[in-house]
């Protein structure tokens, strides 16, 4: 059995990072075959004996060593608080500037725009997790990933949220034992098609009514493309499963508080790194590059593709932001309304910490050339 | 990070984000319709922070009872990534950074977009109206409805290079990561001292007079001001008719 191998503790988890969720032997063969069997056993001999014994001995000296050092972290806490309060005049005098001012605004305002939106998501990824039982994903979903990809890429549309709600939402669908390929077609169409989205669109291109369908069709397209892609050639061992938050308590509530707390803790964190690329943009990188891209109609999209990967706005907000780019052809607007909600600096960063770097490093690229085709696609077809 | 200090963490921003929300705090950063959302989610973070010390207190005299071991095995540990959630914390308790200025409006061309309609101008004197408005009125309809009225609007003051003023406000949509300047030119008795982002109550008519923004070639219109009197810094800074 496996369960006696002492389990590496990457830098970021506390979990086994080779172990595969439950139920992926059910729905990809592939996967089955590779990743032995018994990880999922022994997560749920784990579970059941919840105890030190069946853990490597080497793993108990480092977790009692980790123990020791993580005792430490409510002090650090309130030294870190205390110093900041006490330096507060020189820090204030230091952040006066324009630059660091403007910066700290944008920077604020990406987090405070995007918490609710990201609590909203892990509240009913916590509910999915703890309250939806595996067989109803079952029956909701076709057998065959194939034609579980449109379906769960049409369920998107009722996710009303940006995109920081769809990360943690996609993960809990995984660990539910949904096929990656449907979980990841709606982790990037969710926050592009939802009605919200769709109604901020039209109101943003009164003009342009087919902008709407434009962006619906293509978000979808790329979607289903990007879930059957991960169904061909994607292995299990790119995705790191995401963390299963430890549920020592047996009751649902403990179970589902501990899986909201952990899932702000982590996302908040990638949302940090995100929020501080995007200020970094906003407030450093000249606008008066765009005026010289929009000349050329292919650096054109690839621009504003790549504008919308680097400014990480929310998708209920960039279709006024791609309105206000009246010097760009529809076609790379498009672009940037079909690439910004799939992926941005500060969804790599939250993909990265759900799904593993190595999925992110994989997924990111891949779907933005993906995303960038299908609105070229699209846009040659409808715009 | 251990399950104290994520309470810990938890309550602060949950804490925090209930603070902005209650107080005008938080229209310097988003706009003004995610109110309720900001304080339920400021609420939901404080009920985990609370649930997260109750577990773990019980989950301890639950330890402590069973007298096995001492607890080796429940490392709670969370990536050292969420520390990083501190920083917001701290921006937004100690900072609180001001809403996007003339830095930033002067870095960014106007976002002047051409309306589907105009409202019909109240019958006031002097008339008062946004800067969006005057400025899309002053544009796209040639100042049609604005000749003969005394006008009046509030702005922050910008400088470009050359030191030529401009009243600005930020449009938003969302929040300030997607706010944008619409901005209007100054000409006529400009007040002999102008300072950066003060905000000024400006008096003055139309003119047909307009300028190219150097950063987008987008148009600004100028406004002949008659008189200019300081204001403090409105409840919403942005404006959000963009919303509507």
């Amino acid at each position: 059995m496996a369960i006696t191998r002492p389990a590496p503790t990457g830098e970021d988890s506390h979990e086994p990072t080779t172990c595969a969720p439950e139920g992926e032997e059910r729905v990809t063969g592939k996967a089955a075959e590779r990743a032995p069997g018994t990880a999922s056993e022994r997560e749920r001999a784990s579970e059941i004996d919840g105890s030190v014994a069946i853990r490597g001995a080497a793993e108990v000296g480092e977790a009692a060593e980790v123990g020791r050092r993580e005792a430490r972290s409510p002090l650090v806490l309130t030294m870190l608080l205390l110093l900041l309060v006490l330096l507060q005049g020189p820090i204030r005098g230091a952040l006066s500037a324009p630059v660091m001012q403007s910066w700290m605004t944008v920077f604020v305002a990406v987090l405070v725009q995007a918490l609710p939106f990201l609590v909203l998501g892990v509240l009913l990824s916590a509910a999915i997790a703890v309250f939806v039982p595996p067989s109803f994903f079952a029956r909701a979903l076709p057998s065959r990933p194939a034609l579980a990809v449109p379906v769960a890429g049409m369920a998107g549309a009722i996710l009303p949220g940006c995109e920081c709600a769809s990360v943690p939402v996609a993960g809990a669908l995984v660990r539910r034992g949904v096929t990656p390929a449907a979980a990841l077609a709606f982790l990037l169409s969710a926050p592009a098609i939802n009605p919200i989205v769709l109604t901020a669109t039209a109101v943003a291109f009164p003009r342009n009514p087919e902008m709407v369908l434009a962006r619906f069709v293509a978000s979808l397209l790329v979607a289903c493309a990007m879930g059957w892609l991960w169904h061909r050639l994607g292995r299990t061992d790119w995705l790191r499963p995401p963390e299963r938050p430890h549920h020592e308590g047996d009751t649902k509530g403990a179970a589902f508080w501990g899986s909201v707390r952990h899932d702000v803790m982590h996302a908040g964190g990638f949302l940090v790194v995100g929020a501080m690329a995007a200020a970094t943009l906003k407030a450093v990188a000249p606008a008066s590059w765009l005026r010289t891209a929009a000349d050329n109609p292919l650096v054109a999209i690839l621009a504003l593709a790549i504008l919308a990967v680097l400014l990480s706005i929310c998708s209920e907000a960039d279709a006024f932001v791609a309105a206000s780019l009246t010097q760009f052809s529809l076609t790379a607007k498009l672009a940037f309304l079909v690439v910004g909600p799939m992926i941005d600096l500060k969804l790599f960063a939250m993909q990265a910490g759900t799904f593993g770097r190595g999925f992110a490093l994989r997924f990111a690229p891949a779907t933005f050339v993906a995303a960038i085709l299908g609105a070229v696609l699209t846009a040659a077809v409808l715009l | 990070m251990n399950r104290q200090a994520q309470a810990a963490v938890l309550f602060l921003t949950g804490a925090a984000l209930l603070h902005a929300g209650f107080t005008d705090l938080y229209l310097r950063y988003v706009k003004a319709g995610l109110q309720p959302l900001l304080l339920l989610s400021g609420a939901v973070l404080i009920a985990t922070s609370l649930a997260t010390a109750w577990y773990e207190w019980r989950g301890r005299r639950a330890t402590a009872a069973a007298a096995g071991g001492e607890g080796a095995g429940h490392v709670h540990r969370e990536p050292r990534i969420s520390w990083l959630l501190v920083l917001p914390l701290l921006a937004l308790i100690l900072v609180a950074p001001p809403a996007l200025g003339s830095y930033s409006a002067m870095r960014t061309g106007t976002a002047l977009q051409q309306p589907y309609g105009y409202n019909a101008l109240p019958a006031e004197d002097p008339l008062p109206l946004t800067v969006v408005d005057y400025a899309t009125r002053a544009v796209y309809d040639h100042g049609r409805h604005l000749t003969g009225h005394r006008i009046k609007v509030t702005g922050f003051v910008a400088l470009d290079r050359t030191g030529a003023p401009y009243l600005v406000r930020m449009a938003l949509n969302c929040c300030a990561a997607d706010a944008q300047p619409v901005k209007i030119a100054l000409t006529g008795k400009i007040p002999p001292v102008l300072q950066p982002d003060k905000w000024l109550e400006v008096t003055g008519t139309y003119t047909a007079k307009e300028t190219r923004d150097p950063v987008n070639n987008g148009p600004i219109p100028y406004l002949r001001v008659t008189s200019a009197t300081p204001v403090p810094v409105p409840k919403d800074p942005y404006d959000e008719s963009w919303n509507n």
